[in-house]
């Protein structure tokens, strides 16, 4: 698993840095940045959580990369 | 059939068909190139064996994004992109105003290849004659595909491939997030082939001639000819066709060569970057090359700066106004690039007491690779090559102030405002 920002969704309400701030930190705009390496297992709940708590649904993770596509696992998407 | 200038080789090959002053009349253009063969799929064979490379800046293989279209199923959409943001480029205007035919032999030759009805051919709209003078080409044509001659907005970032498939299927004509590219989901949802013009003229050669014929002039590994429009501080700034693989120093000298001794050369528009004249004058025009060299081929533009010119006050002036330019849709972008554009222009004008480069060093990484488009990627690595290749006069700017050279007219185009 991978997280990306869709930057256009992005408004840099900051949840995510919140909920995982072990990956993700802030710019001195407000804006997240992520940890270029792939989500660790056993962070990837957090992740999970993370992603679905952002109020622009900007956030996301290798498995909902393709608009649609819906969580399905598999990293089929990934990367 | 005139077809001499097209021998083997041989340059000019686009600009064969050039006129006088007007735009080439459908007999006029078919007597100089001969007449337009039909194709199938099979051609992208021939356009990977060619080994022809888009024209507008990517430079990615056209073949293959041609077969990305084709192999889907379904409605398909060709699109032409002859908007051209970049100030310091005009050949895309060249090629629409004077060879129309030949822009649109390629974009139905592309059409047919990749199984598309509807083309469209896209341009700022402000260009009122010019849409008028092409929508009488495609009046004079009888082609099978449906082809449509569209304005688009004249913002630098309009001019990005997923602005115009947005703009097209009725959205604004900014950058969208990827996936889905428009070979995946592009005009009104379906697989949509973007390409330059240039990239289309070229096709339109192909067809005709071959791919043999194509390779027999160029680098093996980087073949064709391709339109350069050479400016700055040179005696004859024009539009040349070269081969792929010429070295730049040729390239400056075919423009008449430097007018004033010159500092440094701004490879590849804004998008590219700033090389100091001993390591520019003898790099092949080729994208690896000039990758290799921090550079960018982009879509050809070779601009001399003369000795007498403050680097860091021209890309500065440039700097700000590619941030006033961004689309306003990702946060990096909106707040970054004003940010590097204060940050440069303190640099330039009034010295950074010790302090800027340092900033600009900081903030470089804020912005990279952080957009949904590559247009703040294009910022950062013009300016570090502008730190690059003035490093000397950028620490004494930094330190001590700016030099005489901010005092000079600016020299890079910016373009005029619109009404």
């Amino acid at each position: 698993m991978k997280l990306r920002v869709n930057p256009i969704a992005c408004t840099g309400h900051g949840m995510c840095a919140e909920l995982l701030p072990e990956l993700i930190r802030l710019d001195p705009w407000g804006f997240p940045l992520l940890a270029d390496a792939p989500v660790p297992r056993e962070l990837a709940d957090h992740a999970r959580r993370a992603a679905a708590a952002c109020p622009t649904l900007a956030l996301l993770t290798g498995e909902s990369l393709v608009p649609g596509a819906g969580v399905r696992g598999g990293g089929r998407h990934a990367g | 059939m005139n077809t001499t200038a097209l021998t083997r080789g041989a340059l000019p090959r686009l600009l064969a068909g050039l006129s006088y002053d007007s735009p080439a009349r459908l007999a006029e253009h078919c007597r100089q190139y001969g007449p337009l063969p039909v194709v199938g799929r099979r051609f992208i064979d021939v356009v990977d064996a060619a080994g022809l490379t888009g024209r507008g800046g990517a430079g990615f293989p056209t073949g293959r994004k041609m077969r990305s279209v084709a192999a889907r199923r379904g409605g398909k959409v060709v699109v032409g992109n002859g908007c051209e943001g970049e100030p310091a480029s005009s050949k895309d205007r060249l090629l629409l105003t004077r060879l129309p035919h030949l822009v649109l032999d390629g974009l139905v030759t592309a059409a047919a290849a990749v199984g598309a009805r509807d083309a469209y051919l896209c341009l700022h709209d402000h260009e009122t004659g010019l849409l008028a003078s092409l929508d009488d080409a495609v009046a004079e044509r009888n082609d099978p595909v449906r082809v449509q001659v569209a304005g688009v907005p004249a913002r630098y970032v309009a001019s990005e491939q997923s602005s115009i498939v947005q703009y097209l299927g009725g959205g604004p004509a900014k950058p969208t997030f990827a996936p889905p590219r428009p070979h995946e989901r592009g005009v009104r949802g379906l697989p949509t082939l973007v390409s330059n013009v240039e990239t289309l003229a070229h096709l339109a050669l192909i067809a005709r001639y071959g791919d043999r014929w194509f390779r027999s002039a160029g680098l093996p590994a980087a073949p064709g000819s391709m339109l350069v429009t050479v400016s700055g501080a040179v005696c004859l700034p024009g539009i040349y066709e070269i081969e792929l693989g010429t070295p730049i120093g040729d390239v400056v000298v075919r423009a008449g060569g430097p007018a004033e001794r010159p500092q440094a050369l701004l490879v590849g528009g804004y998008f590219g970057a700033w090389l100091p004249v001993d390591v520019a004058w003898p790099l092949p025009m080729t994208h690896a090359a000039l990758k290799a060299a921090g550079g960018a081929l982009g879509a050809g533009m070779v601009l001399t700066l003369p000795a007498s010119s403050c680097l860091l006050a021209e890309t500065a002036r440039v700097v700000r106004y590619l941030a006033d330019e961004g689309a306003g849709q990702c946060g990096p972008c909106v707040f970054g690039l004003p940010a590097l554009a204060d940050a440069m222009a303190d640099l330039a004008y009034h010295g950074g007491r010790g302090r800027v480069l340092r900033q600009l060093a900081a903030l470089i990484p804020l912005v990279e690779r952080r957009g949904a488009c590559r247009h703040p990627d294009g910022v950062t690595q013009l300016i570090r090559s502008a730190l690059r290749a003035a490093a000397e006069d950028a620490r004494a700017h930094d330190e001590a102030g700016p030099c005489h050279g901010v005092a000079r007219e600016p020299l890079l185009p910016l373009p005029e405002e619109i009404p």
